[in-house]
């Protein structure tokens, strides 16, 4: 828990310490600030991405169906308790499509929540020595990443209800379900979707990015321990280690929760009402 | 809370992460279970006919060793009878050259009797002739009554 990199600076507040951390590594690309991209991000997700997918896919490639070896039990191990949640939930044929993106989802949301085990000041001073001002080593507590992969999500679901009913049936359940076909009671009908298809992808984006960007916050403040002398760097070791410990539950939870949710509205898309 | 085009990265990111999944990733190991489960099924189907037919073996040659006890049973039975069969014939055999030969005996012993007597007569009439003889010497001419003599010694 070192903090001499920003001491360098200038002066640091608290403040000025949380800021400094929860600074992405922004390059535009364009003339609005839309046209942003948090490098950091990026680069941290698809890193984990190939190297954990790339993982499974070595794993995949020389897969035997005799006795497998530990790595391959391991690997099976995940795809089984993938292939069983999804299983349970969706009725149809799973492994075309719906499978393969819980595994997705899970692997790397579950890679991506797990850099919040990297020591904070450690990483963020290691990248400042390879010349990074800013930093983010957690993809999921930026709220683009969890945005996006909920928005990708949400056009699946979207795209499974219109393959799944056709588009006339997709607009007629719009209005039709739940509360039935009157005429009377379309508005209300379609006032529910709306709400519904708006709080899907923002509870299934925010549960996760609110869980990952707090876990941080209460790094950075254990962190912050440090700046009262030794004393507060034990008191703040001990503490950081036990959130640590228990931080292990939400990683693995939320990684879990997302794609429970991803399956759960991939196979509500395929029932009709 | 800046939403920016790293939300595009992102998802295009996690579109081509599916698709790679779907694509390369999840059919081999989908294909290495299922081959794994279908083989151990197999197995263990396998394993239970073995057992049944086992099972239906130890029925047959149980069967097998009652139905050739029973034979050997009755073989052994034959046997016996034939023995007794044998035993009884070889003693009917027996009795039979045992007669035959008692009457060959017999009828040696009655050719012999008649043969003593033969000679017996033979003699005892050659006796009497020479008795007579020595007797009639004397008084009979041999050539005059030898007729009579004859017809004597044949009663005899």
């Amino acid at each position: 828990m070192t903090t001499e990199h920003a001491q360098s600076a200038t002066p640091m507040t608290p403040s000025s310490y949380i800021e400094h951390h929860l600074g992405f590594n922004a390059q535009s690309v364009g003339d609005t600030s839309f046209w942003t991209l948090h490098v950091d991000t990026l680069a941290m997700s698809v890193i984990l991405g190939v190297l954990v997918m790339g993982f499974v896919w070595w794993i995949a490639r020389g897969a035997t169906s005799g006795v497998p070896t530990k790595r391959q039990a391991f690997v099976e191990l995940v795809f089984g308790f993938v292939d069983d949640q999804v299983k349970n939930i969706f009725h149809g044929d799973r492994h075309s499509f719906i499978a393969p993106t819980a595994l997705t989802v899970f692997l790397w949301v579950f890679a991506m929540n797990a850099m919040d085990f990297l020591p904070v000041d450690i990483f963020a001073a290691l990248m400042h020595a390879l010349g990074f001002e800013h930093w983010r080593a957690v993809p999921t507590s930026d709220i683009n990443t969890t945005f996006a992969l909920a928005l990708a999500v949400w056009f699946l679901m979207i795209f499974f209800s219109i393959k799944a009913k056709g588009l006339g049936g997709w607009i007629h359940e719009l209005f039709c379900a739940p509360f039935g076909s009157n005429p009377l009671v379309w508005p209300a009908n379609f006032l529910f979707n709306l709400i519904e298809y708006v709080s899907k992808p923002l509870s299934h984006s925010l549960r996760l990015f609110g869980n990952m960007y707090a876990g941080e916050i209460i790094f950075l403040l254990l962190g912050m321990w440090a700046a009262t002398g030794l004393a507060g760097t034990v008191f703040g070791a001990i503490l950081a280690a036990g959130w640590s410990i228990f931080h292990i539950l939400i990683v693995a939870l939320q990684a879990f929760i997302f794609m429970m949710l991803t399956v759960v509205y991939l196979a509500m898309a395929h029932e009709s009402h | 809370m800046n939403i920016n085009f790293t939300l595009v990265a992102q998802a295009i990111a996690f579109a081509v992460l599916i698709w790679f999944t779907v694509k390369f990733v999840w059919p081999p190991l989908l294909s290495a279970i299922e081959t794994r489960q279908k083989e151990i099924a197999d197995g263990l189907a396998a394993a239970q006919e073995g057992k049944s037919a086992l099972e239906v073996a130890a029925k047959k040659s149980e069967a097998t060793l009652n139905e050739a006890k029973l034979k050997a049973s009755e073989i052994i039975g034959q046997a016996e009878k034939r023995a007794a069969q044998l035993v009884e014939e070889a003693k009917t055999n027996a009795k039979v050259e045992g007669d035959r030969i008692i009457t060959g005996a017999k009828a040696e012993i009655e050719q012999e009797v008649n043969r003593a007597k033969e000679g017996l007569r033979a003699q005892v009439s050659e006796l009497a002739i020479a008795g007579a003889e020595k007797i009639l010497r004397k008084e009979i001419d041999a050539k005059a009554h030898s007729e009579m003599l004859a017809t004597l010694a044949a009663e005899l």
